[in-house]
């Protein structure tokens, strides 16, 4: 028994994902096609894009961008066709319109918020720097230093 | 002074309100860019009968359902007797779109739990089914007399979608002018 579980052991499972292979006419529809499916999200497992994803239908969309890019189609073209279907989510650079303005500005209001709140926390801290002695401070301090020097000697 | 103790329960007031909707959000419901819009064309054969052909045009003047499954669906098998019991209603025919599935496999499920549809459109490569916009299955069009998407369930149809959503609906369109 322990013969055949160490022989399994030794028997490696031949790993069966597929590489797709995808010839292209040129360098410049091989990026344009790698650049398309890092950019769409493939819709079954929302966290991936479709360069990532393994599912079923990340294959197909991946079949069908490359079928587009072949031919000639422009990237504008293929996410159009991409965004009839399956609209805005599957991309993962949403577009600036109307309902995406608070996720665009966010960020930027956000950082002017910030940048407004240290302002007002900068200058109502109490200034440091110019602030005179009185004469009476200046004769204490002098003692003090004085005073000091004496011990050191 | 004492206002501004209350600031940061404020912003954390406001990071719990978000949360809270967040949580309730399904990200797995992605609004159809297709509602509202023609049904896509399609020129599929029939499962029982390869000489037939259906399109969405021929369909043209009758409010009709799309329900995408396939065998190999786990969630469709609990949806079958749901739209089962909506076509029974006799409001609207159900046709079924057989989605990258085999012909024997689909012919068993459907001898097995009851064959429900109209017809059953077969797409093997699932070519109509990108073309619907379908990325997850079991799916559920209506299509209203103009050849219009009207809604979409993503999903299993569950009894309470049934009554609230699509009997409604149906009965709604079928009052519209075709």
């Amino acid at each position: 028994m322990r013969a055949i579980l160490f022989a399994l052991l030794l028997v490696s499972l031949a790993a069966s994902a597929a590489i797709e292979v995808h010839q292209f006419d040129d360098p410049a529809q091989e990026a344009l096609y790698k650049e398309l499916i890092a950019e769409l999200r493939c819709l079954v497992c929302q966290n991936q894009n479709l360069a990532d994803s393994n599912a079923d239908l990340a294959k197909d969309l991946r079949e069908k961008t490359y079928e587009m890019v072949k031919a000639g189609k422009d990237k504008e073209e293929i996410v159009d066709w991409m965004v009839n279907r399956y609209g805005d989510f599957v991309l993962y650079k949403p577009p600036v319109q109307r309902n995406t303005l608070l996720l665009w500005g966010g960020p930027f209001l956000i950082l002017l918020v910030g940048v407004l709140v240290l302002v007002r926390f900068i200058r109502r801290r109490p200034s440091t720097g110019d602030h005179l002695l009185s004469e009476e401070e200046r004769r204490k301090a002098e003692a003090l230093l004085q005073g000091q020097e004496e011990e050191r000697i | 002074m004492k206002a501004r103790y209350l600031v940061p329960l404020a912003i954390f007031l406001v990071i719990v309100g978000f949360l809270a909707v967040g949580l309730k959000m399904d990200p797995k419901r992605v609004p159809s860019p297709l509602i509202g819009k023609p049904a896509p064309h399609f020129e599929l054969s029939t499962l029982y009968d390869p000489a037939e052909r259906i399109t969405p045009e021929k369909l043209r003047g009758k409010v009709w359902l799309l329900n995408v499954f396939a065998s190999w669906c786990v969630s469709c098998r609990a949806e079958h007797q749901v739209v089962s019991r909506f076509v029974q209603m006799g409001l609207a025919p159900v046709y079924g779109l057989n989605y990258k599935d085999e012909a024997r496999d689909a012919k068993e499920w459907l001898r097995e739990l009851g064959n429900p549809y109209e017809a059953v459109i077969v797409d093997p490569e699932g070519d109509t089914g990108i073309d619907w916009g379908v990325y997850g299955v079991p799916e559920t069009f209506v299509i209203d007399k103009k050849g219009i998407i009207r809604d979409k369930v993503i999903g299993p149809v569950t009894e309470e979608i049934l009554e609230n959503r699509l009997v409604p609906l149906v009965r709604k369109l079928k009052e519209e002018q075709g």
